[in-house]
């Protein structure tokens, strides 16, 4: 059963730029890895940040630096990135992690703000205008990322695509070993009760630690693959809205879950290009989400879904 | 820029000013976390309503009312405009809020940020973004007043006046009035006052009424300063938070010195080195988080 | 779980279908109609001076040219860049990928008007900019189907920046809007400035859209210099002007000089507080026979008189489906072939040429505002003092670093 659902997820993955908007279908991957990123925090440790937008934004900026000034290669470029965000998460993790609940979404959310206020002043970032035209360049040094092929009519750029669904199954698929190893259990265990697993004799803040640096890592993959789609980094992805919508995406789709965040992204990316002709609605829209959600049901799409099924999904 | 003495003062003058404001929300968010546990995110959208209550109350009130030469002036919009917000507040406590106690308070952090997104798009959609001038600023306010370093116009000193006086009532009523000792009793140990005979939910529900009119009555004072925009509030909002990490949560008069200095603290920093001014708290509350992790004011819990 | 996965696979398939449909036609003269995009700023700072204006007057050229063009209907659709880049270079990439638009035009902000310019470059379709200012959209960022069309910052530097030094301004601290626009517009400002002898005694760089300008106004002011300098616009020139009054700088014999000023900003300050202030402009409704027609029939539509913004868009539009009329496609390459080739000369652009690089160089105005006691009008506020030649307004082709410039 699950085995099967995962191929066909996979294959959907491998034929969706035939029949959807490649770009698109790129912004959906990349914001479904960061909200399952996200959601190892969140879901199986049980801390909230309100200031992941830090990772995701600064290793876009990182990764676009690094391709466009100094001529890296793409892949190097994104392990850049994923390791910027992962030192970053280390500094703000050792920081927050200092205070539980609220005052950890707050201090997160602030220390992220500082992030913000770098990109706007730092001489790389191009402040207000972002950082543009960041080349996709040669994957590996041979495999243009540029190159287009006619699918129906429209250039559609599948090599670039490709690569993007590549680091997507690669993060997707740290996740889920994460959370099914010995690690992972120990993670839940502190979610659900932290002075019993403290008593246990773990070590809580190291392990809150890590997972929060894994955590960021991959948000700043996710971060990664969005400025080489887009050929841009800019102050939206560091901003606190983004930390509020990845929280958003992970509590529609269902906290803890592992599809959930998937599903979270997939309908959030969707209203946010099918409605963007209602411009500013759009965000009247995902605050009456969120307020639903918060009220109805905490448990999000997947979450709710598995009740009814009787199974953890 | 040179460091004269005159030009520091200027800044920090300037910087008391802002301190003002962060002082007023702190408090409101500090008053309402001590009762309801709840961070509200919401707290800047609000403000930002506050500003709007003032500004349409003079421009478009009467006409919607059927008297065109209506105009609800600036002092009566001081009092109207946090009573309206504080309605608005009784209405989100008791239909939303009141049924996320019993779940883990950072539900009460996400319903009220999806508040503040609601706000502040609803705003954004009928109001421009660059916001609009409130021009009901009293004439008595007007002009500035030689403070010998500088010009400092009159209405930014009358906002720290009346800033100080609010902050300062405010924590004399809980801290020193038998009404502010239920209030820290409820904080304490809400069933015990139960006992007591006082009707807990009622506190609770006219406290987040009282701290989200003291952000509406803030708005107010700031709609003559900046132009009246959707959002003002969320520039401001991450601001106070980390004003009140600061502080310490919970802390009355922790979180109106912690706003009024900092303030001053930003202003200064524009002095001596401009691009740091806006980081600068952030990096304070770094260190206050290194040093003293429950805050300048706080008790660790 | 079957559940789910059949929600996800319809829903892909939906959107399958509705992306299908988009793409089924194309080729031909270019997929049988010509679509306009205006995508500029619609909410923020600078929606008054642009905005849903620069579209009305993109949608009166089209109903003035008929509604058609080599016997194809053209269509007009705006969207708003919220001055962000990243929003703005994201609608452009679906409108070229997916609605396949053929011009896009407005883009207000420099910062969003490079993204669009650069996308629209690699994806071969024209971009007429008349809303945003940097020269760097005709020097190093140009494209061979990128078109600059209203004014620039070396323009408004240099006539602004000359006839400030020339009337005595000699010491001069910027005020400047921390994006490309600003940073351009105070660069080439300086370099005027300096030819004429005059000196800067330093700047100070604030974000886009501010609403609290006390403490740069203090910095300008400790500085001690004669002129502050305005490197920014719309409602961030406003504002900075009206909170400079309110601390008495203007009383201590400094004075403010906005260097992108528009009509409708003068409006919102009031005559009586603008008085006096000279400025750069590529156009002004009330100068002759001519822009009085257009700009009454657009005050009739928009109930506000033109910006040069709004007027540009409407000459950049008719002379576009001219272009396309004459080259008997609208094959972008052909197209711009032929724009810059034909003269511009409408009743907005004087002696309007597009050169190389992509400038469209026409006549530029030394505005300034009147005494409230010479305005006969809601919209009579300005008088022009010196019409600027085109070939003295802006920078010479042989400065141009543009690589499209041959030397």
């Amino acid at each position: 059963m699950n085995k099967k659902i995962w191929i066909a997820l996979i294959l959907l993955g491998l034929l969706a730029p035939f029949v959807v908007y490649p770009v698109f279908m790129m912004k959906l991957l990349c914001f479904a890895l960061f909200a399952s990123a996200f959601n190892l925090l969140l879901g199986y440790t049980g801390l909230l940040s309100f200031g992941h937008a830090a990772f995701f934004g600064g290793a876009s900026y990182i990764t676009g630096h690094l391709v466009k000034n100094s001529g890296l290669t793409p892949e190097l470029g994104v392990l850049g990135g994923t390791l910027f965000a992962g030192l970053l998460g280390y500094l703000v993790g050792s920081l927050a992690i200092r205070r539980q609940g609220i005052y950890f979404a707050m201090v997160t959310l602030a220390l992220a703000q500082i992030v913000y206020f770098v990109a706007l002043k730092a001489p790389f970032t191009g402040g207000e205008d972002g950082l543009q035209g960041i080349p996709r360049g040669d994957l590996f040094g041979f495999i243009d990322l540029n190159q287009v092929y006619s699918v129906g009519g429209n250039p559609v750029a599948l090599n670039l695509y490709y690569f993007v669904f590549v680091l997507f199954c690669l993060g997707f698929w740290i996740i889920h070993r994460t959370i099914h190893s010995p690690f992972g259990q120990v993670l839940k265990a502190i979610r659900e009760n932290e002075p019993r697993a403290v008593s246990l004799g773990y070590k809580v803040e190291r392990f809150k630690l890590m997972a929060f640096v894994l955590s960021a890592a991959l948000s700043g993959m996710a971060g990664s693959m969005k400025s080489l789609v887009f050929q841009l980094a800019s102050l939206t992805d560091v901003s606190w809205h983004t930390s509020g919508e990845v929280v958003l995406m992970t509590l529609l789709g269902g906290v803890g879950t592992v599809l959930g965040p998937l599903v979270g992204a997939f309908t959030v990316v969707t209203l946010q290009s099918e409605l963007s002709s209602v411009g500013s609605w759009i965000t009247v829209i995902i605050g009456v989400t969120f307020v639903i959600c918060v009220l109805l049901f905490r448990r999000g799409v997947v979450g709710e879904l598995g009740r009814l099924l009787k199974k953890s999904l | 820029m040179e460091l004269s003495f005159q030009t520091v003062m200027s800044q920090v003058m300037l910087g008391l000013n802002n301190g003002a404001f962060y002082a007023i929300l702190s408090l409101g968010l500090a008053v309402i976390f001590g009762l309801l546990n709840i961070v509200n995110f919401a707290h800047g959208a609000l403000y930002m309503l506050g500003a709007y209550v003032a500004l349409l109350g003079f421009t478009s009130l009467g006409p919607l009312i059927g008297m065109p030469d209506f105009h609800l002036n600036y002092w009566a919009a001081l009092i109207v405009a946090p009573l309206v917000v504080g309605a608005v507040g009784i209405v989100i406590e008791k239909t939303m809020l009141s049924r996320l106690y019993k779940f883990d308070h950072l539900y009460g952090l996400l319903l009220t940020f999806g508040l503040a997104l609601i706000i502040q798009g609803v705003f954004t959609n009928f109001f421009n973004v660059s916001g609009d001038p409130y021009e009901a600023k009293p004439e008595i306010l007007n002009g500035a007043v030689n403070l010998g370093f500088m010009m400092f116009p009159k209405y930014r000193l009358w906002v720290i006046v009346i800033s100080l006086a609010v902050c300062f009532g405010t924590w004399y009523v809980i801290e020193r009035t038998k009404l502010g000792s239920y209030l820290r009793a409820g904080t304490e140990n809400p069933e015990l006052v139960k006992a007591f005979g006082v009707n807990v939910p009622l506190m609770i529900t006219l406290t987040y009424g009282y701290g989200v009119a003291l952000a509406a009555f803030a708005g107010v004072l700031a709609a003559p300063i900046y132009s009246v925009s959707p959002v003002m509030g969320s520039e401001m909002i991450i601001t106070v938070f980390a004003v009140v990490v600061i502080g310490g949560m919970g802390s009355i008069m922790g979180s109106i010195v912690t706003g009024l200095l900092l303030g001053m603290v930003e202003g200064f920093t524009k002095v001596v080195y401009a691009p740091a001014s806006s980081t600068v708290i952030f990096l304070i509350m770094v260190v206050v988080l290194l040093v003293k992790p429950a805050g300048l004011f706080g008790r660790e819990s | 779980m079957k559940n789910l996965f059949s929600n996800v696979a319809l829903s892909v398939a939906v959107l399958a279908m509705t992306s299908g449909m988009a793409g089924a036609a194309s080729k031909g003269v270019s997929d049988g109609v010509v679509k306009i995009g205006v995508l500029t700023d619609m909410s923020g700072v600078y929606s008054t001076l642009g905005g849903k204006g620069t579209q009305v007057g993109v949608e009166m050229a089209v109903k003035d040219f008929g509604g058609k063009v080599l016997g194809k209907p053209i269509q007009v659709i705006g969207a708003d860049h919220q001055n962000k880049a990243d929003i703005a270079s994201a609608k452009a990439r679906e409108w070229f990928d997916n609605e396949k638009v053929d011009m896009i035009t407005g883009l207000l902000n420099s910062g969003c008007a490079l993204a669009v310019q650069k996308l629209g470059g690699e994806k071969k379709r024209i971009t007429m900019n008349t809303g945003a200012a940097s020269t760097e959209l005709t020097n190093k960022a140009c494209t061979p189907y990128s078109i600059h069309y209203v004014y620039d910052t070396y323009a408004l530097g240099k006539v602004t920046g000359q006839a400030v030094v020339q009337n005595g301004g000699k010491s001069w601290f910027f005020l400047t809007a921390d994006y490309a626009f600003g940073h351009s517009l105070e660069e080439n400002t300086t370099k005027f400035v300096k030819a004429g002898g005059g000196k800067i005694l330093g700047s100070v760089r604030h974000p886009l859209s501010t609403a609290d300008f006390s403490s740069y106004l203090l910095q300008a002011q400790s500085s001690g210099a004669q002129i502050i300098g305005l490197a920014n616009a719309g409602g961030d020139t406003t504002n900075a002007i009206k909170q400079a009054r309110e601390f008495g700088i203007d009383k201590k014999g400094q004075t403010l000089v906005g260097l992108l000023i528009f009509d409708t900003d003068i409006k919102s300050l009031g005559l009586s507080v603008a008085q006096g202030m000279q400025f750069t402009s590529g156009f002004y409704w009330d100068r002759d026979k001519a822009t009085r027609d257009f700009a009454k029939r657009y005050y009739a539509i928009h109930k506000a008189m033109p910006t040069m913004d709004q007027a540009g868009a409407y000459s950049a539009t008719m002379n576009y489906l001219k272009a396309i009329k004459a080259a008997g496609t609208d094959d972008p390459d052909a197209v711009m072939a032929k724009l810059k080739s034909m003269d511009i000369s409408d009743f907005f652009a004087v002696n309007g040429k597009i050169r190389a690089d992509g400038r469209m160089v026409h006549d530029m105005y030394l505005m300034e505002v009147k005494k409230p006691s010479e305005s006969k009008g809601e919209w009579d506020l300005l008088k022009i003092v010196k019409t600027v030649p085109a070939a003295d307004a802006f920078m010479p082709l042989s400065e141009s670093t543009c690589s499209m410039v041959k030397k």
